[in-house]
């Protein structure tokens, strides 16, 4: 296969970026105790919690971005895919557990007296890694085939999508769906036989997002070059257009619904351990919406954008939610008002219009003399 | 009245037959008993006034609606009969029906050049596009249509930065590189200036006999320029068909379009 001039630079900058992001794990390792350059395991598993974000944002960016589908279930195939893990990681707790029980406390506390059925296979690693990708990707199948069988576009959608998060969040939250209710998930001691809070634990769970990042990316920007990619920007500036072309619309958008959920819910997966415990609340409505407004500050439809605005937006708000914890909602509203009023292509696309910006002064300043 | 049409079609050179068809919304006959007949290669174009159904059955023949009653039937070459009414819109593309909106409609944060990659005929599944290398065959086809739609200097650029013209001529260009067998166009020379409608016109005569042609038109100055066999429709029917001339001629159609143009006058 050929490279172009293009695809260099841009396999370079990528090589780029994960060699910086491969310095956190390095001088937490490697580097000197205190100082500017050491690297806490706190800010690891912080920084590692803002690439599962990007990777989230990559995930809407593919539907919203480039298909042209707002989609306000993100979170939700996020959270599948963290609740996935998270059973995983119940279990491996085994009988440490505040009731020396080998079920996971809050099935204790809720008077369970063995293990539900659909639990059993979870203490396998290779099944929760497979549903980890697969129940997000049944949903968004099942879920996907009905509404754009029914040409169910736009606003409308974006409504559906919503309202499904909505119920899915509602039913997470019953203590009878055996999920832990309102608890949700929390406390967990090992994953694959390491502790989970050791610092060695940590840095490999930021290497392995690092690497989901990195494959999201080389998927989207493969995606991109084929001729699928180009469907699915068309479909985006005009569908049926695209549907008298005699491509089932369908089809595609199917295609990347499912892809985009899985990449959600491997996201997930990876967010759970490093931030140490799950609950519905991260299936809130709202949750979705921040995805979208990351991906809007960074630029929708660009490849860093979303990376850009989740990890921005992220590092924003944990200033923020620390120095005026009152005012977050209000500045992230702000931030999303002043994206799109005055920078249409968010953080990435400020460079192209201050270039135009110049090249405009500068032709009316010849005009003028 | 029989809905049993006569097959007129055999032993005749059709590529289409719309009988007995009526399709009503909300009770309004929008379509009403419609019979139309196409020949290979023809060039036909269709007049009426607002509301007389134009749109309507062109969105029937494509597959975007479905007759009430009726049948639309596309016959290949060889003898086979497709039931229109039946397949879905990409499945009727497929056969080999391009359609042409009133608003250009194309790709517009693509180039040119990719504007017709995607049109080209070749399979349209969602692997056989993420697989799909581009052939030097590919690459001189869309080099021809670019020709033909006088784009080939524009390749590159992107089609959202065409004038308004040169994208009706793109769209004309991405559906004859599907290379289809009829080709529905839908007012071409709505917004475009004079010398650009001239040159459409021209574009679309060049096609006929390789393709048969479908244009609705509202423009008397461009269906003198093409107009071979001309098509009036009214209240979902066919009023007249003949020659340019002879329908410009008929009573009936004069009222129906200065009947319009009267009252319009009185409600001035």
């Amino acid at each position: 296969m050929k490279f172009s001039t293009e695809m260099k630079k841009e396999m370079g900058i990528l090589c780029l970026v994960t060699g910086l992001l491969m310095l956190i794990p390095l001088f937490n390792a490697v580097g000197p105790e205190s100082g500017p350059l050491s690297v806490s395991a706190f800010q690891v598993s912080l920084w590692g919690k803002y690439l599962t974000y990007a990777v989230l944002a990559m995930s809407l960016n593919l539907l919203w971005g480039y298909t042209g589908l707002l989609c306000l279930c993100q979170s939700l195939f996020f959270a599948l895919g963290g609740y996935a893990m998270g059973m995983y990681l119940m279990l491996m707790i085994g009988e440490r557990g505040a009731y020396k029980s080998v079920l996971p406390d809050f099935m204790v506390f809720l008077g369970y007296q063995k293990l539900p059925l659909h639990w059993e296979p979870f203490y396998n690693f290779a099944f929760t890694m497979g549903a980890v990708l697969w129940v997000p990707g049944l949903l968004a199948f099942v879920f996907g085939f009905l509404a754009f069988r029914s040409r169910i576009k736009g606003v409308y959608f974006s409504i559906l999508t919503q309202a499904l998060t909505y119920a899915a969040c509602l039913m997470f939250f019953r203590n009878d769906f055996t999920f832990g209710g309102n608890n949700g998930f929390t406390d967990f001691k090992d994953i694959l036989g390491c502790n989970i809070n050791s610092d060695a634990t940590i840095r490999g769970l930021f290497i392995a997002t690092t690497a989901l990042m990195v494959c999201t990316y080389l998927i989207t920007s493969g995606l991109l070059a084929s001729k699928l990619g180009k469907v699915q920007q068309a479909i985006r500036d005009s569908e049926n257009r695209v549907l008298f072309s005699g491509y089932s619309t369908t089809s595609f958008k199917l295609m990347i619904f499912v892809l985009s959920a899985m990449i959600a819910g491997a996201a997930g997966a990876l967010y759970v351990p490093q931030v140490g415990g799950i609950n519905p609340s991260a299936m809130e409505a709202a949750k979705s919406l921040e995805v979208v407004v990351w991906v809007a500050v960074g630029g929708r439809g660009t490849k860093w954008g979303p990376v850009i605005g989740a990890i921005l937006v992220n590092f924003i708000k944990s200033y923020t939610t620390h120095a005026f914890p009152d005012y977050w909602l209000i500045i992230m509203g702000g931030m999303f008002v002043c994206v799109v009023l005055f920078m249409p292509d968010g953080i990435v696309g400020v460079y192209k219009q201050a270039k135009s910006y110049f090249a405009r002064q500068r032709s009316l300043e010849t005009t003028a003399a | 009245m029989s809905t049993h049409h006569t097959p007129l079609y055999r032993d005749t050179p059709l590529i289409l037959s719309v009988s007995g068809v009526t399709k009503a919304f909300d009770g309004f006959k929008a379509i009403d008993d419609l019979n139309f007949y196409l020949e290979e290669g023809e060039l036909r174009t269709i007049i009426g006034p607002n509301g007389a159904g134009k749109s309507t059955f062109m969105d029937i023949i494509t597959g975007r609606t479905r007759p009430d009653v009726g049948s639309v039937t596309m016959h290949e070459k060889d003898g086979r009969d497709y039931n229109l009414a039946k397949l879905r819109e990409f499945e009727i593309n497929r056969r080999g029906i391009g359609r042409k909106f009133q608003t250009p409609s194309i790709y517009k944060s693509h180039t040119v050049y990719d504007n017709l990659i995607l049109s080209l005929n070749k399979k349209r599944g969602v692997f056989a596009t993420l697989f799909y290398r581009e052939s030097r065959e590919d690459r001189e086809r869309i080099m021809e249509v670019l020709k033909t739609v006088r784009l080939d200097t524009r390749a590159n650029d992107l089609a959202g930065m065409l004038s308004h013209g040169q994208k009706q001529w793109l769209e004309i260009g991405m559906l004859l590189a599907q290379d289809p067998r009829l080709l529905l166009i839908d007012e071409p020379a709505a917004g475009m200036s004079d010398e650009e409608t001239e040159r459409t016109g021209e574009l679309l005569m060049s096609l006929e006999n390789k393709h048969s042609l479908i244009v609705i038109e509202h423009d008397m100055e461009f269906i003198r320029q093409i107009a071979r066999k001309v098509t009036v429709l009214h209240q979902g029917h066919v009023l007249k068909e003949g020659s340019f001339e002879s329908v410009k001629a008929d009573p009936e159609v004069i009222q129906v379009y200065l009947g319009r143009q009267g009252k319009r006058a009185e409600n001035n």
